[in-house]
Order: structure tokens, then sequence, then C-alpha cells
């Protein structure tokens, strides 16, 4: 299976559509509830953070081998410093962010944590994270 | 602790009441950081219940990737007419109370639930 999806920048009534719209997806063809968790948990931290920091992106969703890969590939300004960014509560996020409830800085802990395989390249013109879990 | 109770203990009115009142649960998570409630709800999903001040999508949509299937509002607060607009695409029973998240924990602590497990003594 390979699906793919677009978000926009600053869309924060829209984030974590395209999250649901995965987890709905894996429980159609009938992965362990478990599973789809922490794919929609990571998921949807990734797709907030390419909403608030890196002026939106694509998402790239497949399953392959019992394998659940989703690509989160954006052309925002980068990440400056991953050690610090990966720190628990640190977090760059705005004002608006901040009032719709993100910004503990917990993002990228999260992805890591709920993910079987956390990946990150960034540059100053953009980020792409992968993540994968085993067991679909 | 049954989700009829909850409501009448928190004085909540519902907004969406789908999975039923007969519902039971045993756990509070009260926070207004989502990025907190998906790092710190990592067990017992479906008999937990969020206590968030925060009334807009967001912690909707938190509780949804968390399979949380209870929410409560607190201060008061009420979500405009677009969210509600959408309100049915989440399988989540929501309700709003007027005490302040301070409040509504100590009410649903002092009635027997617990907290969600942090995953560490202290």
């Amino acid at each position: 299976m390979e699906k793919s999806y677009s978000v926009k920048d600053k869309d924060y009534i829209n984030a974590g559509k395209v999250s649901s719209l995965i987890k709905k997806e894996l429980k159609l063809i009938g992965v362990d509830e478990s599973i789809i968790r922490k794919v929609a948990v990571a998921s949807y931290e990734a797709e907030i953070n390419m909403i608030i920091h890196a002026n939106g992106g694509d998402i790239y969703f497949t399953i392959e081998d019992g394998n659940i890969c989703v690509v989160f590939k954006d052309t925002g300004p980068g990440i400056k410093d991953i050690d610090l960014a990966m720190t628990p509560g640190y977090s760059t996020a705005n004002e608006k962010a901040r009032e719709m409830g993100f910004g503990a800085g917990m993002g990228l802990v999260n992805m890591k944590r709920y993910s079987d395989e956390f990946d990150l390249k960034t540059c100053p013109t953009g980020t792409t994270i992968t993540l994968k879990f085993k067991g679909a | 602790m049954k989700a009829e109770k909850i409501a009448e203990l928190l004085k909540a009115r519902p907004i969406s009441a789908i999975n039923g009142l007969d519902k039971d649960y045993k756990y509070v998570s009260s926070s207004d950081l989502m990025s907190d409630c998906l790092a710190m709800i990592t067990n017992n999903q479906s008999e937990t219940i969020m206590l968030t001040g925060l009334c807009n999508i967001q912690s909707l949509r938190t509780a949804e990737m968390l399979d949380i299937q209870m929410v409560v509002i607190t201060r008061g607060k009420s979500f405009d007419e677009e969210i509600l607009s959408k309100i049915n695409e989440f399988n989540i029973d929501i309700y709003v109370t007027d005490y302040t998240s301070f409040e509504a924990s100590g009410i649903l602590y002092a009635n027997g639930l617990k907290a969600i497990n942090r995953g560490k003594k202290l």
C-alpha cells in the first residue's frame, strides 16, 4: 500500500487530519491496536511539527513486508541544533502554536520513542523524517 | 467509575455522548499541553479520561490519536461553530464543566479515580 498527502503551512484547524486518515487505513486492514496507536501518535507529532515549524510539506505512507513506513518531507528552514531539538521540554513554537496546545517540547522525543526506527535528515532548505514501525 | 457518575460529580453537560453513560473509567489525565498527553498516556487508554482547559480541535485530535473515549473541557469553555460541525468525526464523548482543572481533578481524585501511570516511582 502506498499513499501520499499534503499539509499546509500553519493550517492548525486541519492539523492531525492526515494522521487520522493513516490511523483509519491501518484499522481497515486489521493492524494491531497498539501498533496503530504508536503510528498515530508519532505521525501526529511529525505532522504538527511540519505545520508549526516547516511551512507544511508532504507525507508518504507505505506498508511493505509487514512494515509500516511514514515519511515527512518539508521545505522549511531545517533544524539548527538536532541535539537541542531532541531535548525534552525544548521548543521553538510560536505564540499561536502554544495557544493551540503545542510547544511542550516533546514532539521529536515522542516520534523517536513511539517508532521502531527514527531517521532525521535536515538542512537549511528542508527536513525529512522517516518513521518505521514493525508488525503490520 | 461510570461516565454518568463522572458527569454528575463534575456537573458537566454533554456536547457529544456516543460511547454511552455506562462506560467505565479508572484513570484521569489532566493537562493543557497536548504533547505531554501524548508522552504520558501510554497505557489503559480506553479506561482514561482527558481533563483539559484546551478547548480547540487539537485536544480532540490528541484524544483520537490516543483512543481516549471521554474528554472533559474545564472552565466552562465552549467550542466554536466550525469545530462543533466536525465533532462527529471523533468517536469521543465530550463534556464541559464549569469547574477549573484543579477543582475537577480534585473531585475525581477524591472519588477514587487514579492518576495515569507515569511509569516511574517518585
